[in-house]
């Protein structure tokens, strides 16, 4: 069995519990992917501030997502308790991941919309896009304790 | 055909600003465009020299506070306020973005707008991921509030030090008329950046670590209060408050010197020198266009009077002319007009030209280099999310801080 787990900031520890109870004590094997959204940078420094401190400015935070993200991936593993597969890319989320499940029996994706309301909303835009294109079955996780059944509103009143 | 001239001039140089074909400076287009527009005849040579005469204190002025937020950079206060947010949000998002909002806030006032993008941003993001938190709200939050939270004080905002002197204000007076608007628009941001980043903010930290913030770096916080107070009182002995920035700067310097906190050959880089050219070619450019027809053609169409409907005109005339030709030209072409309908217009301009480039992408200078600053990082669906959030949080913020001037005009006095 392979598993696909998609980890991303605020929602991953509760997917990594669901891989982890998915796998159970089978020798499933084990992909943790983190997608950094990337693309070229725009031109232009417009600023009296010296061309040198704004290139500073920028390469640290480059080097500041990457050093979050692999701590992230790291501690997922750690979190997961076995080995696994650790990618981190940059790109379109959206599309990597989909594609990174191609050969996945599961594929593992934190509920992170707006679950304030529950609703179409509670599935960000990727995760949507995710979930409509994946070539594998999902696994949808909701990052802290599943609603009950009494948060579904009352039904419409019949006309 | 002289106008036409100076029009396409002043589109050369936005342009060349904006899309820096083969990566050339700004000052590139801006310095051959100020040289058509004199050689051409299209201003008077004393007229140029005036306008740079005018602008380059101005420039001056905001170069010494950006040397000083560098110096103060230098010196761990920026890495102190992260760790300070880090321990006081206790790993939850919307507290987390409530201290962004306040220190954005401070910092986009004290040391200016592009402290905030360049010096603050990465700390800001460091703090929300060591957190474990979600960090777009955040990084958000430091492009808006560079520009709403820029109202102010004269040096929050190079828009703002433009119009102190052609609205006839003092540094006091200029604070005290824009408290209450700077505070209204970051109030109206905070609630549309609560709506807009609901999800991301209510999901929980996943690391519980909190680190002790590092001791206050005492002597720049100091020195950084005593160069505020400087800018208070010098008026009152007739010396101009860039004198007070550059002193407040070089003690700075020379204790960063000492710490070796900074390297002697570093400090020719602070100031990006191709930059306070490009302002004054670009002035010298937006002159000549004024100075022709198109000058008559904007003093028909711009409002008259200091009543809350006029005022409101303004503002949104700014905003809409930031958002097409960005702020710093918006603020030229506007202030000569403003100016001479009262200080009430003139502020409402500002107004304009600093919430309102919150709109579009392009708008204002300092979101064009948020962007470079944070290119790697949430950069492919951006131009939607930012519009989307733009437009939630900035008609309304510049109604609010409109309604804040007059309210502020009229217990001054100033209405009527």
């Amino acid at each position: 069995m392979r598993i696909v787990v998609w980890v991303c900031e605020g929602t991953w520890p509760a997917c990594i519990d669901a891989a982890a109870e998915l796998a159970g004590v089978s020798d499933a094997q084990i992909v943790l992917i983190h997608v950094r959204d990337d693309s070229p940078p725009p031109p232009g420094r417009p600023s009296l501030l010296g061309a040198a401190r704004v290139t500073r400015a920028e390469r640290e935070n480059r080097q500041l997502t990457r050093e979050a993200a692999e701590r992230m991936l790291v501690r997922a593993e750690a979190r997961l308790g076995r080995p696994a597969q650790l990618r981190l890319q940059d790109g379109a989320p959206e599309r990597i991941v989909t594609a990174a499940a191609a050969d996945a029996d599961y594929l593992v994706v934190g509920r992170d919309g707006d679950r304030s309301r529950l609703g179409p909303q509670s599935l960000g835009r990727h995760t949507r896009f995710v979930i409509d294109h994946a070539p594998c079955r999902v696994l949808l996780v909701w990052p802290e304790l599943a609603p009950d059944l009494g948060t579904i509103p009352p039904p419409p009143p019949i006309r | 055909m002289g106008e036409f001239v100076a029009v396409a001039m002043l589109a050369l140089v936005l342009v060349g600003a904006v899309v820096r074909p083969r990566g050339l400076p700004e000052v590139a287009f801006a310095l051959p465009a100020a040289i058509v527009v004199v050689v051409g005849g299209l201003l008077p040579l004393a007229d140029a020299w005036n306008e740079v005469l005018r602008l380059f204190p101005v420039v001056a002025f905001l170069a010494a506070v950006l040397v000083i937020s560098e110096l103060c950079d230098a010196d761990g206060l920026f890495r102190y306020a992260g760790a300070l947010m880090a321990a006081r949000s206790r790993g939850s998002g919307r507290r987390l973005l409530g201290y962004v909002f306040v220190l954005a806030a401070a910092v986009t006032a004290v040391l200016s707008l592009d402290a905030t993008v360049v010096l603050l941003t990465p700390v800001v993001l460091a703090t929300a991921s060591g957190l474990g938190l979600r960090s777009r709200p955040h990084a958000y939050a430091c492009a808006h509030l560079a520009n709403a939270g820029s109202l102010l004080l004269p040096v929050s905002n190079l828009t703002n030090l433009l119009a102190m002197s052609a609205a006839g204000l003092s540094f006091v007076g200029f604070a005290g008329l824009m408290t209450l608007p700077w505070l209204a628009a970051i109030a109206i941001e905070y609630v549309a950046f609560r709506l807009f980043f609901a999800a991301d903010l209510s999901l929980p930290a996943t690391n519980s670590s909190r680190p002790e913030p590092p001791p206050v770096p005492r002597f720049s916080v100091a020195v950084l209060a005593l160069t505020l107070a400087g800018f208070v009182v010098a008026p009152l002995f007739e010396v101009a408050d860039a004198w007070v920035a550059l002193a407040g700067a070089a003690v700075l310097l020379v204790r960063a010197l000492r710490l070796r906190q900074v390297a002697l050959r570093e400090v020719t880089g602070f100031v990006n020198v191709g930059f306070l050219v490009f302002v004054l070619c670009l002035g010298v450019v937006v002159a000549a266009v004024v100075d022709g027809g198109l000058g008559t053609a904007i003093a028909m169409i711009v409002p008259q009077g200091s009543d809350l409907v006029t005022l409101l005109l303004w503002a949104f005339l700014a905003a809409l002319l930031a958002n097409l030709v960005n702020n710093l030209p918006a603020v030229l072409v506007l202030l000569p007009f403003a100016a001479s309908t009262g200080a009430g217009p003139v502020l409402a301009v500002l107004i304009g030209v600093n919430v309102g480039p919150n709109l579009t992408y392009v708008g204002s200078l300092a979101t064009l280099l948020w962007r470079r600053i944070l290119h790697a990082h949430d950069q492919r669906a951006p131009l939607r999310e930012f519009t989307m959030l733009g437009l939630l949080a900035t008609p309304a913020a510049i109604v609010a801080a409109v309604v804040a001037l007059w309210f502020s005009l009229l217990v001054a006095g100033g209405v009527g």
